[in-house]
């Protein structure tokens, strides 16, 4: 029998990025807000000290910071003919566990997404005709431009480093010429570039591109947020990926948040206490709060106001589905919302062994590289190329590692004294391109409930049913062959293009850039939240993260989820709570 | 009548709302009082850890022994509510408590002396305002013959001067002010005046430097190299204020005087209290910085390897949050314990409200020697400006020695 709490205005699930950034926003205007963290509190100076942070056997490879398995996971298969086997491993993606979520572990890429992203379905169809049938992508109910001041939001409060292409319409020399109009430049310049990816930025401009300073949240030097927060210079240690920062250099919850947060009265975190339902009331239009569990197995029903879900978007769907709140997706109707359009990333790598030219990767930071956006999105045309949207390439100088990195020309052994002798040679001297493709929702693509797999609490694990389509090898292959174009430019040794080929595979590590499963857009029959991430049929309900992406675009996910948890702040501070209802009139 | 003023005293003690009333006391003059007791820092030392603010039995770890504070809520019994004004002053001017028995020094009467009667009433005042908490005083620890109470009689004979602080008049009235509170309420040289034998205060030596608990407290004279007189007055007013100024974030015991006391304090007391510390000459000495010595050389590489991710190659840190290390006052301190203390166990600076991110420094016990520790300090002690003599392994031994016994405890 779960014990019931005193009420509260707002209840937070889960607390990464964007629960600090709404306890933040909601505690400034007043309101009791609780944060439920099912992991444990986690602090730079204690918990990823420049003592043992940069200790990859630990954070890397043992995955310190993520979920555990055996705890939580997951069933996979690729198609929905087939039987999904849980995953006992991480792989593929790594979702955190404790506070600040995958917001401690990440790179710190920051990227806007373009305003011809928004609005993917009518601008395709409208510059290329009909899409095919199958790809459920949709426009997203909001546009760049309403997103703008919300993305400048939180690239200060980020102290994000990187050089503006589009100031108020104007090109700008030296930034990314196919991003939006932004209102100011970016808080911080640009990082120090290192030597493999300023070559790539040599090799990417004589080929007739342009390239720029990829936007980090790497700091480029000393900086104070709004909330009077301090982060400090980076020092280019290459542990950024999968490791907290040790010296406050890196924008997390906890160097641009927590601080201001955990003084405030009217908030409380609650950590280790991890939400298994949100509860309804009999007339299944208003959320009354959630209930949660403790270490101890104890269980208790949190009342609020307001209920919001920050969790990981896996987590997200997982837990609508268990409450039963919105219809579930079937794939054979194409009937129901949640867990509909989920999507990823599609990624591939062209490996460029210069041979003569010293790199040193050990030097690095998550976010520092230089990047050509000539391909991403509809910045080029695509007729006759038989996909739609695209992808970044950039050569990043980071993950340099003594166990990750063993760059090794093609063929070599994966062992003995002909692979040490190879990796001895490449080490200091291998630059790589990457690509980060957009992956476009697909009726065949979906999250649901696991007929077979249960969880610890006997309930069942969440099912992914997810492969890439035509589209994505297209344009993927077509990502890669520009990277090559650009490797060749660089004068190589040689080159190893890693095409993606074949069905997806859970298994090796790709991005933790899950997306999709309760959608936003404009209509209550395609989307689960309106354009300000509110449950079309459970007002006092918001969803966020990536959890509300309808499709996926060519760019790392972070900086629009913190713009679109800003606007739907706004939104909430300006009307909602003056008077709780639709925000979105149909 | 006995019986009569025992029922009042429990009514009123029921009704603080009515007792403050009865008691006399103008709102006026208990946020004057209010304002007093944070100046003093009352609250610090009579509150124990997690227990309620002002009820005592926090442990105050003296040369001799340990002494707990006294519960200072107006509660009858346990605390100080059955002492009546004048008595209360006495206490406070001269250290003698209402029996007549003698308090030990660990209570700073010997700074309290110094303030005005007007503004012990007023601190009374609203001390009498507190929910009143039974919380019985511990007795003290002491190494006998310290026990021994009479004996603080001949103490104060040789080192307490009663009188309340007269002005000089070749200053100013904020140099005044200052000093009022420096060497009155604000009770600083208990803790950066190094004692005798006795834990008398050297007066010679006045707020140079004085350790306490396993601390040194710097030098906070006007002494460019071993105080603060490379400090700008804005710089003293932010650290006192904020915690953090551009040279230093204030860690351990001094974290806690800056939340619980000089935080709340206002800005123009602030600069009075900076006028006076500026202005004292403190004793500078000509030190000249280590030279070839291949502990610097093992220092550096140290340094390099350990520290220099936050302080940067230069020693410049990152003002505000890594603290800078040229011109540091710790590293050229006389005594070295703070500085091997913040190395072996790591610190994290106090919060406030204008700079609410904590800076930390991680604990290098677990991986460093003596020996490293000791090179890494003479290093930074003898760099980019700075000369100290060199910190010996045997110091390092001694504080982790120290610190190993209080994690024993």
């Amino acid at each position: 029998m779960a014990k019931k709490l005193p009420a509260v205005d707002v209840v937070l699930v889960g607390f990464g990025w964007t629960g600090a950034m709404i306890g933040e926003e909601l505690t400034a205007a007043g309101l009791r807000t609780v944060a439920l963290e099912r992991g444990g509190w986690r602090d730079t100076s204690t918990d990823f000290a420049v003592t043992f942070a940069q200790d990859e056997l630990r954070y890397m490879w043992r995955g310190h910071l993520f979920q555990e398995p055996a705890h939580q996971t997951l069933t996979f298969r690729n198609d929905s003919s087939q039987t999904a086997l849980p995953l006992r491993h991480l792989g593929s993606f790594l979702p955190a566990s404790g506070v600040g979520g995958a917001g401690v572990h990440w790179n710190g890429q920051t990227w806007r997404f373009l305003p011809s992203d928004f609005v993917l379905r009518s601008h395709n169809e409208q510059r290329y005709g009909a899409l095919s049938q199958d790809m459920t992508v949709q426009d997203w109910g909001v546009t760049y431009d309403e997103l703008e001041p919300f993305y400048d939001k939180f690239e200060y409060l980020c102290g994000i480093s990187g050089k503006a292409g589009n100031l108020r319409g104007a090109r700008q020399d030296g930034g990314n010429p196919f991003e939006g109009p932004r209102a100011r430049d970016f808080p911080n310049p640009p990082l120090e570039m290192a030597y493999g990816p300023t070559l790539f930025g040599q090799a990417a401009r004589d080929t007739g591109h342009t390239p720029f300073p990829c936007p980090a949240a790497n700091m480029s030097r000393a900086y104070t947020n709004p909330l009077g927060v301090m982060l400090a210079p980076c020092t280019y240690c290459g542990f950024c990926e999968k490791f907290g920062c040790g010296n406050n250099s890196k924008s997390s919850p906890q160097t641009t948040i927590l601080p201001v947060l955990m003084r405030r009265d009217n908030f409380e975190l609650r950590t280790e206490s991890e939400v298994v339902r949100i509860n309804m009331d009999s007339s299944g239009k208003r959320a009354t709060g959630v209930t949660y569990v403790d270490t101890q197995g104890n269980e208790f029903e949190q009342p609020a106001e307001m209920v919001f879900l920050c969790a990981y978007i896996l987590h997200n769907v997982h837990l609508l589905l268990l409450s039963g709140i919105g219809l579930p997706y079937d794939p054979r109707t194409g009937e129901g919302i949640v867990g509909r359009n989920y999507a990823y990333q599609v990624v591939s790598s062209v490996d460029v062994f210069l041979g003569d030219r010293i790199l040193n990767p050990f030097v690095g930071a998550g976010a520092l590289g230089v990047g050509i956006d000539d391909y991403n999105g509809d910045n080029f045309d695509h007729t006759g190329l038989g996909f739609i949207a695209g992808g970044y390439l950039a050569c990043w100088n980071t993950n340099g590692r003594p166990i990750e990195y063993h760059p090794v020309p093609k063929d070599t052994p994966k062992w003995g004294s002909k692979f040490k002798k190879a990796m001895a040679e490449n080490y200091l001297t291998t630059a790589t391109i990457s690509t980060h493709g957009a992956v476009m929702a697909n009726r065949g693509n979906f999250l649901d409930l696991d007929p077979t797999y249960r969880d610890a609490r006997g309930r069942p694990l969440l099912r992914m049913t997810f492969d890439f389509h035509d589209n994505e090898h297209r344009m993927s292959d077509y990502l890669t062959d520009r990277a090559v174009d650009i490797a060749r430019a660089m004068k190589p040794r040689e080159i190893h293009a890693k095409k993606r080929t074949g069905h997806y595979s859970v298994v090796p590590y790709q991005t933790t850039h899950n997306t999709g499963g309760a959608a936003m857009g404009s209509d209550p029959k395609t989307s689960f939240v309106n354009k300000y991430l509110q449950s079309w049929d459970v007002p006092n309900l918001f969803v966020t993260g990536s959890t509300v992406f309808p499709q996926n675009a060519g760019y790392n996910p972070t900086g629009t989820i913190g713009a679109l948890t800003y606007f739907a702040l706004d939104a909430i501070k300006k009307q909602y709570l003056k008077n709780p209802g639709p925000l979105v009139q149909l | 009548m006995k019986t009569l003023c025992s029922l009042l005293t429990v009514f009123l003690a029921l009704t603080p709302f009515l007792r403050a009333h009865a008691a006399d006391t103008s709102a006026s003059r208990i946020a004057r009082g209010r304002y007093l007791a944070t100046a003093g820092d009352c609250v610090a030392c009579h509150t124990a850890d997690k227990g309620k603010p002002f009820a005592g039995g926090r442990p105050i770890e003296t040369p001799f022994g340990i002494i707990y504070s006294p519960n200072i809520t107006p509660d009858r019994d346990t605390g100080i509510g059955g002492w009546s004004d004048d008595q209360f002053y006495r206490a406070m001017h001269t250290g003698v408590g209402p029996s007549g028995r003698h308090l030990y020094p660990a209570f700073p009467y010997p700074y309290f002396t110094k303030a005005t009667h007007e503004d012990v009433s007023a601190i009374r005042a609203y001390l009498d305002t507190l929910e009143p908490v039974k919380n019985a005083r511990k007795e003290p620890r002491l190494t006998w013959p310290l026990d021994w109470r009479y004996l603080l009689r001949g103490w104060n004979w040789l080192y307490f001067d009663e009188g309340t602080y007269r002005a000089n008049a070749q200053k100013s009235p904020e140099w005044n002010r200052g000093a009022y509170l420096v060497e009155g309420l604000g009770h600083c040289g208990a803790c950066h005046t190094a004692t005798n034998f006795a834990g008398g205060a050297k007066a010679s030596e006045a707020l140079e430097g004085g350790m306490l608990q396993g601390w040194f407290a710097p030098n906070i004279t006007g002494d460019r190299r071993a105080g603060i007189g490379s400090w700008s007055t804005e710089d003293i007013v932010d650290y006192l204020k904020t915690g953090r100024n551009s040279h230093s974030g204030a860690t351990g015991l001094m974290a806690e005087v800056i939340t619980d006391s000089t935080s709340k304090l206002d800005r123009s007391d602030l600069h009075a209290i900076a006028a006076y510390l500026e202005d004292m000459p403190g004793h500078p000495q000509d030190v000249s910085p280590l030279q070839g010595s291949p502990t610097l050389a093992a220092g550096r590489a140290i340094y390099r390897d350990s520290c220099s991710a936050c302080h940067q190659y230069d020693g410049k840190g990152v003002p505000k949050l890594f603290s800078p290390l040229g011109g540091s006052a710790l590293l050229q301190s006389r005594d070295h314990t703070t500085a091997i203390r913040l190395v072996l166990e790591g610190a994290r600076t106090a919060p406030t409200d204008a700079r609410p991110t904590t800076a930390a420094m991680p604990a290098y016990g677990w991986k460093l020697s003596d020996a490293e520790v000791a090179a890494v300090l003479t290093y930074v002690g003898n760099s980019w400006g700075n000369a100290t003599p060199e910190v010996a392994a045997s110091d390092v031994r001694t504080v982790r020695e120290r610190l190993r016994l209080e994690h024993d405890h």
